[in-house]
């Protein structure tokens, strides 16, 4: 690997140059990139069950695995070289220009505050849950965790991400634990898998039902990109965020896979794909106190973990003012915060991870293209790269192939929704375009000291 | 080239695009939940007989069912509410064009703009 090129985002102040603070290793980067994801092991994952029967579960794990080992690999090496605060919105603005860029920060915003937002509501409804208190709602639990997570946030980004790497390394010990106590290796005692995985129910709705599990399927990982966000507060953008995205990717593998192991041995699937709480439920059903006390806990622990980190990243996405003192992008995380605090009240979690998955994908889809142009614009050789990624342009094709899919799943859930999604993408891209770009300075949105783009 | 200046915005200017953005994301989210566009079709088959054996569930099942607190007849509507995949064609061909639509119009209108971006970045080279 060759050191990467790096850009700074910087704000003056009484005359004072303020920039975000470089104090992240490989291990904070991991810690934002799967505390961001892990939650999905805990909710969510399993209403591809539900769209689909537990086998289609397993079969979206293994292949959407394969998109996000896609979005790793083609992120790992346009951010370890386009290594700047933002993420995917620095590099649409150094590959494919403002527009562009414009759209992927509100697909960033989006994707991460209806996940924090999916995240507050778990952590709402897991404690209300476990109270058993009548009357006792989750408004309070949300709004506490929104507000609490904001001002972490604010305060400094060590802090933040050493909290997510404690809170996210004990979410998922408890899935290790879990998996080692219901002696995976042995069927029968207490893993039923052959009894409630039966030929007549793996596939209830046949090849259409594993297509539509796909929506869900993304939430197995959805997230792992963020990890790209740090690129301007790790020490060595070149060696860190390669090592933190494919360690990241590797950990949740593991622990989607013995997930679905666990939770398809343990209860039907008709309850799987409806359950908030499979981990906790799994706990639960082994009949062992301990497991679904520590499996409770992790859930809460997940969620807490996957909010912080979307603040973060959100914040990073929207772009705005360093902190003088505590260094933070702390205008853009009081801008998120209402807006997440007012969909966690009007959403329920199912509709709030929807727009979460649907944000996402069309982040991938810009991302296959991208890659694809940066080869094109500066080919290997023309630039000095932190990382370059292996069997290009393989990743891109399987990573746009499989987006074209989940869309196909996502309509067959929610095509209205993406439908006036897009259009809401179409008509703010038309106000950028022919009104707001007249205010922004065009040599000024490309800062990278790269030679001329091949072609222009 | 001659640098391009852009006009000066006034700070109400500027706080009015930004409430115009933010007024879109929440219209744009909102929207198909109020419209009770969001969800996927899903339906209740209905059974006469709600017995464990007439819901498809085999004994490890049924156990597993009374465990998590079930009777057969609470568990009915949760293992009778099916999804009914129907490709409706008509909205499958709206949503192809938008996407198509959506990501031409993106990808040229950027182009367009990255040119006066390289353009003016690199003049002097």
């Amino acid at each position: 690997m060759t050191a990467a090129v790096e850009t700074e985002l910087t704000t003056t102040i009484h005359g004072d140059r303020v920039s975000l603070l470089r104090v992240l290793g490989p291990a904070h980067v991991w810690a934002l990139g799967v505390g961001i994801v892990l939650v999905g092991e805990f909710t969510g994952w399993n209403f591809a069950a539900d769209k689909g029967g537990a086998l289609a579960a397993l079969i979206v794990c293994w292949i959407v695995g394969l998109l996000y080992t896609s979005v790793a690999m083609i992120d790992s090496e346009v951010t370890s070289t386009v290594a700047a605060a933002g993420g995917q919105y620095a590099q649409a603005k150094h590959i494919v220009g403002p527009l562009m860029a414009f759209n992927v920060a509100l697909f960033l915003v989006f994707a991460y505050t209806m996940l924090e937002v999916s995240d507050a509501i778990l952590l709402g409804d897991t404690i209300v849950a476990k109270a058993g208190v009548e009357g006792l709602t989750h408004n309070s639990f949300i709004a506490a965790t929104i507000v609490v997570l904001a001002w972490l946030n604010y305060r400094g980004v060590l802090m933040t991400l050493n909290v997510n790497f404690v809170i996210t390394a004990i979410a998922y010990v408890s899935i290790v634990i879990l998996f080692f106590s219901v002696s995976p290796w042995t069927q029968g005692a207490v893993l039923k898998l052959n009894e409630l995985v039966t030929p007549a129910n793996a596939l209830p709705y046949g090849w259409i039902g594993v297509i539509a599990a796909f929506q869900f399927g993304i939430w197995y990982y959805l997230g792992i990109e963020g990890t790209t966000q740090a690129a301007e507060e790790v020490r060595s953008p070149a060696r860190s965020l390669p090592y933190g995205t494919m360690a990241g990717m590797i950990t949740l593998l593991i622990a989607a896979a013995m997930t679905w192991y666990v939770c398809a041995s343990l209860m039907p699937w008709e309850y799987l794909g409806i359950t908030y709480y499979p981990l906790w439920d799994a706990g639960k059903l082994t009949g062992s106190p301990l497991l679904e006390n520590l499996l409770f806990i992790a859930t809460l622990l997940a969620a807490l973990a996957s909010a912080n980190g979307c603040i973060n990243d959100a914040a990073r996405a929207w772009f705005s003012a360093v902190h003088p003192k505590y260094r933070t992008l702390y205008r853009s995380i009081l801008f998120v915060l209402p807006m997440a605090l007012a969909f966690a009240f009007i959403a329920d979690l199912n509709q709030a991870i929807t727009f979460s998955i649907l944000s996402g994908v069309l982040q991938y889809t810009f991302m296959s293209i991208n890659i694809m142009m940066f080869r094109k614009k500066w080919p290997l050789g023309s630039i000095r790269r932190g990382y370059t990624h292996p069997f290009h342009p393989l990743p891109a094709i399987v990573l746009f192939c499989l987006c074209m899919v989940t869309f196909f799943a996502i309509f067959l859930g929610f095509g209205s929704q993406l439908i006036a999604m897009t259009v809401f993408y179409f008509l703010i891209s038309l106000w950028f375009h022919f009104y707001r770009y007249k205010f922004v300075r065009r040599g000024d949105q490309f800062s990278m000291p790269w030679p001329r783009p091949q072609g222009y | 080239m001659s640098r391009y200046v852009p006009p000066e915005q006034s700070k109400a200017g500027q706080i009015f695009d930004i409430a115009i953005v933010v007024v879109a994301i929440f219209v744009a989210l909102w929207l198909p939940l109020k419209l009770g566009l969001a969800g996927a079709a899903k339906s209740i088959d209905p059974l006469d007989a709600k017995t464990w054996d007439a819901l498809g569930q085999n004994a490890t099942m049924a156990s597993i069912w009374e465990k998590l607190g079930y009777t057969p007849e609470t568990a009915h509507d949760i293992i009778q509410n099916r999804f009914h995949y129907i490709i409706d064609w008509p909205t499958l061909i709206i949503m192809a064009v938008v996407l198509v639509a959506y990501f031409v119009f993106l990808f040229r209108a950027s182009d367009r703009e990255y040119r006066e971006v390289i353009n003016e970045k690199f003049e002097d080279k």
